[in-house]
């Protein structure tokens, strides 16, 4: 690897348009008749009368039909896979608390490939072989933990995979290890910043940080610009998603002027989340995405739920790949706190378990102090108790069973009955008053 | 011993006890005693009224979040310190209040709380002879 070099892979990064769709074209037809390998999407080729060879032009993506979290939920745990079991040699899972979980089965070529990505987004941001990459992400299952470990090492970083949390030891590291670059959820960073403030730690002076990679939660502008003023880095957006192997799909450049998807690896579309049909450049839809090189378990045309738009298809930078902007929301009522991906009905199930409880909840998520917090109001039942002792206790139990299953610890504030808003038809349950979105 | 004693959930919040006031006005209940206690979140709105059954019936009809508890009701001389005597025969047991609040009836002092362990309480103050307001009583009185 040339360290000067701007890119690390230029025969991919700096194609053409003309050459992005040339290759995306072969890839795609390559995957579709790979698919046929797929118990599912052989079934769901042979329903509509679909065949590999119908795809003549990249417009023709159209014709397949999409696959949703549900499709993978349903032929749950292997029944998407285009290749044996037996050529698998990792499989990722979502924790499937809101029904079957979601696998991911990988091989290694798939795990190189995915390495490969990572690596190219850490070196667009100008990470080197020199770098000390501490990833303070959380590892198992959570791809940003192994995706960014093999990625950084692919790279040929010394990686430290600190993992989530202890905080103090985080900052011991970057400090004794010369950690130069870190990769950690916005809020954590800012969390962080706390403890060194504390600590009498100050970044500039005391570290040699300059990169940060921020992901896997929503984030504004703002919020981006006061991290790095507060750290004395540049802080980059990373796009990742489980279905399609983790981070590495989509990352900013140093122009920081919206997320590179990158299209040897993927067709982009934003579609019209009712219509299902294209929406222009420029304007809000859903991302859904065509895997175009995985080999165990290609995707077509997945509908991600993420709601964003596409910014261009050139760049200062010199990558024409497509330039995409940050979420903006989901299409489902998905929540993302803190790198959680939670369901109302989730907390809902849980409200359900409490007989002194009514089925009537609110659930509030609010920035404060640049860290985002999920409030769950629900309404007593009838009062079971004049005893604030007994009422504290449940409001401690029913966070309890909330954190069990969210993972992440709510405010839970007990309110009388009939004094949520009840909405026509449709209740409200969630109310985002987080910056990101305003 | 004891009488009843409405309890209501209410919020922290500007005008939610006048909703339970007009409730009870619209249903012409009396109030005799009433106290508030609250958290920074929420408070129970505490209260001894005229026909307490009655009254646990509109509040649930209205949609509040309520209970009808039963609280001990002590009748007292009015003269310094009778409650300090009263309440001395918990203590020494090892019995303790959960709340209390107190008001004036007839000339008597009427001291209403609630124990952790009110079998025991009932059974110390039988034997220590303490006086008790009867609901009939209360009814009399108003």
């Amino acid at each position: 690897m040339d360290n000067s070099s701007k890119y690390l892979h230029p025969e991919f990064e700096t194609l053409s348009r003309e050459g992005i769709e040339k290759l995306q074209l072969e890839r795609l037809q390559a995957t579709v008749r790979h698919c046929m390998n797929s118990p599912f999407y052989k079934k769901r080729f042979e329903e509509i009368g679909l065949k590999p060879e119908d795809i003549k032009t990249l417009d023709d993506v159209r014709k397949i039909p999409f696959t949703t979290k549900q499709d993978l939920r349903d032929t749950y745990p292997f029944g998407i896979a285009s290749v044996p079991l037996r050529d698998c040699v990792r499989l990722h899972s979502s924790s499937g608390t809101t029904g079957n979980p979601t696998v991911i089965l990988h091989t290694q070529k798939d795990l190189d490939a995915w390495a490969d990505a990572v690596a190219r987004c850490l070196w667009m941001v100008g990470l080197r072989p020199e770098d000390v990459f501490q990833n303070s992400s959380g590892y198992g299952m959570f791809t940003g933990g192994l995706g960014f470990q093999y990625g950084a090492e692919r790279l040929g970083m010394l990686t430290v995979p600190a993992a989530a949390g202890n905080t103090l030891r985080q900052i011991k590291f970057i400090k004794d290890f010369g950690t130069t670059a870190v990769h950690a959820i916005p809020s954590y960073v800012t969390h962080m910043h706390d403890v060194m403030v504390e600590q009498g730690v100050e970044p500039r002076r005391d570290t040699k940080l300059r990169t940060l990679i921020i992901g896997a939660e929503p984030h504004s502008e703002e919020q981006r610009r006061r991290i790095e003023e507060m750290m004395g880095v540049k802080a980059y957006n990373s796009f990742g998603m489980s279905e399609m192997c983790g981070p590495g799909v989509g990352f900013e450049c140093q122009e920081q002027n919206g997320l590179h998807f990158w299209e040897d690896y993927y067709i982009v579309e934003i579609v019209d989340p009712q219509t299902l049909e294209p929406v222009p450049d420029g304007e809000v839809g859903e991302l859904v995405l065509t895997t175009l090189n995985r080999e165990a378990m290609p995707l077509l045309r997945y509908r991600t739920r993420d709601l964003t738009r596409i910014l261009g298809r050139t760049c200062p930078c010199g990558r024409n790949h497509v330039r995409i902007d940050r979420m903006r929301g989901r299409s489902d009522d998905m929540i993302v706190l803190r790198g959680v991906n939670i369901f109302p009905i989730q907390i809902e199930k849980i409200l359900m378990q409490f007989p002194e409880l009514s089925s009537n909840y609110l659930i509030t998520l609010s920035t404060d102090r640049d860290n985002d917090n999920m409030t769950v109001e629900v309404e007593i039942a009838d009062l079971f108790t004049d005893d604030f002792a007994r009422l504290q206790e449940l409001n401690v139990k029913v966070t309890a069973a909330l954190k069990a299953e969210i993972l992440l610890k709510p405010r839970v504030k007990l309110v009388p009955k009939g004094s949520l808003p009840v909405s026509e038809g449709k209740a409200v349950r969630v109310v985002d008053n987080r910056k990101v979105y305003q | 011993m004891t009488i009843h004693q409405i309890s209501v959930f209410v919020q922290n919040q500007t005008g939610s006890v006048i909703t339970v006031l007009n409730v009870l006005k619209e249903a012409g209940i009396q109030i005799i005693a009433s106290t508030i206690a609250d958290t920074q979140e929420y408070g129970i709105y505490r209260i001894i009224c005229s026909e307490p059954s009655r009254a646990l019936n509109v509040l649930k009809q209205a949609g509040l979040s309520v209970q009808m508890m039963d609280v001990f009701a002590v009748e007292l001389d009015n003269r310094p310190g009778c409650a300090a005597e009263a309440l001395k025969v918990l203590a020494d047991a090892g019995v303790s209040l959960n709340y209390l609040y107190s008001f004036l009836l007839g000339g008597k002092g009427i001291l209403i709380f609630r124990t952790n362990d009110t079998e025991k309480a009932r059974e110390l103050m039988c034997l220590n002879r303490l006086s008790f307001l009867s609901e009939d009583k209360l009814n009399q009185l108003n």
